[in-house]
């Protein structure tokens, strides 16, 4: 299904769109107060988006600098090209150690690589440890957010999910109490797993460490108790020096939650004694973004969502929308990328108004990349854009005087086009909206009268 | 600005031309109280805004070369919509053999109230204009032409739309919820994306009403026209004026 009819879909249930709208403005909301708190805000943006040029623009090089200093430090360094590369080699690891239970903290990278549908195909059971994701993956579903998994469920859902996978009392909503049953839940969990999988948020080229954030510590849970921790990272992650990090910290869970800083951040520098650290860096499509240079820029991304929380398309259409693990404004520019025909009305699941470049952390000009996608789709001429045509010219062609508009652009532009389309029956302006009332003349007309 | 020496032209977008006869005379006049020679350059069509962000910005070399010749002679560019004038600074496909007449193009023409505001240089309008108003903020104006400062940056707040109305007489400003969010109209995304673009235009239009409106205002007829198409579908009782409507009116 395309957006426009995911979107729709959507929207009739009329009280839950706007309760999801709603709770995503309040996080928005909190982040524009938390972010004015910082009277260098505008400077810290710049100052990141300039740090992630640099990046770009040496990656190769940070990678080998990245790869030698953590090898010093103890860890095995893998790289994968792409998603099945990386699978497999997950799987290698597990496969050595004969384990059969992993625990996972969240990373987009591994929902990218479709890492547990793999695993599971596999034999092994994978427990997301997440509060949100496990709730998702309880359901069976991907996660609709990339920082807040589970936003398109309200309380009462989860209250009756809990209740038949952990067995919490019926009709109880108390976030606390369901909270805590999670907790013992995944306690168990975390005891059994002989391997830990968690994403990197960042990875430092000159300490060959690497630095994981979450609120709930369940990274650190994981990792700690097991023998083996693998981490996966895409490889645009990397920043070159440890003083870049106190930039990134800042806007991250600024930009996020409106949290000054995430609960935990934790740095990952060498294994302990008689333990292992994997690190599988992550192409899967980045090197070819890497190499377009209009949208380049889409890899500075540092997965915080405000994109999202800000979006009025996506508050109002939900995450599953998108079809794309990375949902919203900046998966709908980071996605055609990886597969142009399936997501080719991402790009026009927009108005274009800019909101989303504006809160970027790392000022990625998302609106203007969305703009460029759109050229790049209607010359593939996909199936989304030949209905679009038929419906923009639809929309033009339909009354007389909106015919008069267009002049001579629209006639030359969609000369092409044959009359069953330009007098499509179909009008989807006036479905739910008036047309302005045609006045007896056109400004022209009257300045004709008036001032000549 | 010596305004009796240079010249104006009037920059009417397509769709003002055609339903909206009434926002170009209004921004004419207006001008025209203000000092300014206006001519309106009678062979102007579209900007191609509408192509171009369909995803066929190709398509409309014609039209910009077309648009910069027709502007060519003139001092300044002015035009009652943010949008378009976006559209012709940073959208316009590179025109051969007429680069410099394009970036002259670029950096003389205006949106109605910048023109005022920065190039006119007035602070105040005295004038009349007893009634409650709301803004709508178009994202093209706003986020595209810096016309307001932006919710969503850490920037002291101004508003050049605001500080002409607020001086009138008797007009009351009306602080909105959400000041600057999008009202869904986004061009074709208005067809392309029926169901997302009126709930947003709904949504919008709650926000001005539970904030008792009377007259809903803004520097884009396109956004406007979008509004009240839903507002006259549900019969509710809210004018809409183009800010130049209300200038022109107020100026006596």
């Amino acid at each position: 299904m395309t957006h426009p009819e995911n979107a729709a879909e959507f929207l009739k249930d009329s009280q839950k769109a706007k309760w999801h709208d709603e709770t995503l403005w309040f996080v928005r909301d909190k982040r524009d107060k938390v972010s004015k708190g910082i009277p260098e805000w505008e400077q810290l943006r710049q100052l990141a988006s300039g740090i992630k040029d640099n990046v770009l623009a040496n990656l190769a090089d940070y990678l080998e600098e990245f790869e030698r200093n953590a090898t010093k430090n103890g860890i095995i360094v893998h790289w994968a090209a792409d998603s099945e590369e990386h699978n497999r080699l997950v799987l290698e690891i597990l496969q050595k150690q004969n384990c059969s239970a992993v625990v996972k903290s969240k990373s987009i990278l591994t929902e990218e690589c479709h890492l547990n549908p793999y695993l599971e195909k596999h034999g092994v059971e994978v427990v997301d440890t997440d509060l949100g994701e496990r709730i998702v993956q309880f359901l069976n579903q991907p996660p609709s957010h990339i920082v807040l998994p589970a936003i398109h469920l309200k309380k009462g859902e989860i209250s009756e999910l809990f209740h038949e996978k952990l067995h919490t009392e019926k009709g109880n909503e108390d976030p606390a109490y369901l909270t805590q049953a999670a907790r013992v839940h995944l306690r168990e969990k975390f005891f059994a797993a002989k391997v830990a999988i968690t994403g990197v948020n960042f990875g430092i080229a000159e300490t060959g460490e690497f630095i994981v954030c979450t609120n709930e510590g369940n990274a650190d849970m994981g990792v700690h108790l097991a023998q083996v921790h693998i981490a996966c990272m895409g490889i645009e992650k990397i920043l070159p020096r440890r003083k870049d990090l106190g930039v990134f910290l800042r806007l991250l869970a600024r930009s996020a939650t409106g949290q000054p800083i995430t609960n935990y951040n934790s740095h990952f520098r060498s294994p302990s004694p008689g333990k292992e650290i994997h690190l599988i860096l992550v192409d899967n499509g980045r090197t070819a973004q890497l190499a377009r240079e209009k949208f380049r820029n889409s890899l500075k991304c540092i997965r915080c969502g405000a994109c999202m929380n800000t979006c009025p398309i996506y508050r109002r259409s939900g995450g599953f929308s998108y079809n794309s693990t990375v949902p919203g404004p900046i998966g709908s520019i980071l996605s055609p990328g990886l597969d142009l025909k399936k997501h080719s009305s991402l790009p026009f699941a927009s108005t274009l108004c800019g909101s989303c470049t504006d809160v970027c952390p790392v000022k990625i000009n998302i609106h203007e990349q969305l703009y460029e996608w759109r050229q790049e789709v209607t010359k593939t001429q996909g199936e989304f854009a030949k209905g679009l045509a038929m419906k923009l010219a639809n929309g033009i062609f339909k009354s007389p005087l909106a015919y008069k508009i267009s002049g001579n652009l629209m006639r030359n532009a969609l000369k092409s086009l044959p009359n069953s389309l330009i007098y499509h029956p179909l009008n989807s302006w006036g479905k739910n909206r008036n047309l302005p009332d045609a006045p007896k003349e056109s400004f022209q007309q009257w300045y004709r009268k008036n001032r000549s | 600005m010596k305004t009796n020496s240079q010249s104006v032209a009037l920059f009417i977008p397509c769709y003002v031309d055609q339903f909206y006869p009434q926002v170009g005379i209004a921004t004419l006049e207006l001008l025209e109280k203000l000092g300014c020679q206006v001519t309106y350059p009678s062979g102007q069509t579209c900007c191609g805004q509408p192509l171009a962000n369909a995803g066929y910005a190709r398509e409309t070399v014609g039209t910009a070369r077309h648009f910069i010749e027709t502007f060519n002679d003139f001092d300044y560019v002015v035009c009652p919509s943010g949008s378009c004038t976006l559209h012709v600074k940073e959208h316009f496909p590179a025109i051969a053999g007429l680069e410099k007449e394009q970036e002259d193009l670029e950096h003389k023409i205006y949106e109605l109230t910048e023109f005022i505001t920065d190039i006119l240089k007035i602070e105040r309008l005295e004038g009349k204009f007893p009634h409650r108003v709301s803004f709508h903020s178009s994202c093209h104006g706003q986020r595209g032409l810096h016309l307001s400062s932006g919710s969503e940056l850490n920037q002291p707040p101004y508003n050049k739309a605001r500080k002409l109305l607020e001086n009138l007489e008797g007009l009351e400003w009306v602080e909105l919820s959400r000041t600057d969010e999008c009202c869904g109209f986004g061009g074709t995304f208005a067809v392309t994306e029926e169901a997302l673009s009126i709930q947003m235009g709904k949504d919008r239009l709650a926000d001005h009403l539970e904030h008792k409106t009377e007259i809903l205002t803004g520097g884009d007829m396109s956004c406007i026209m979008h509004l009240q198409g839903i507002a006259t579908r549900s019969k509710q009782e809210l004018k809409f004026l183009h800010l130049a409507e209300i200038l022109n009116q107020a100026l006596l």
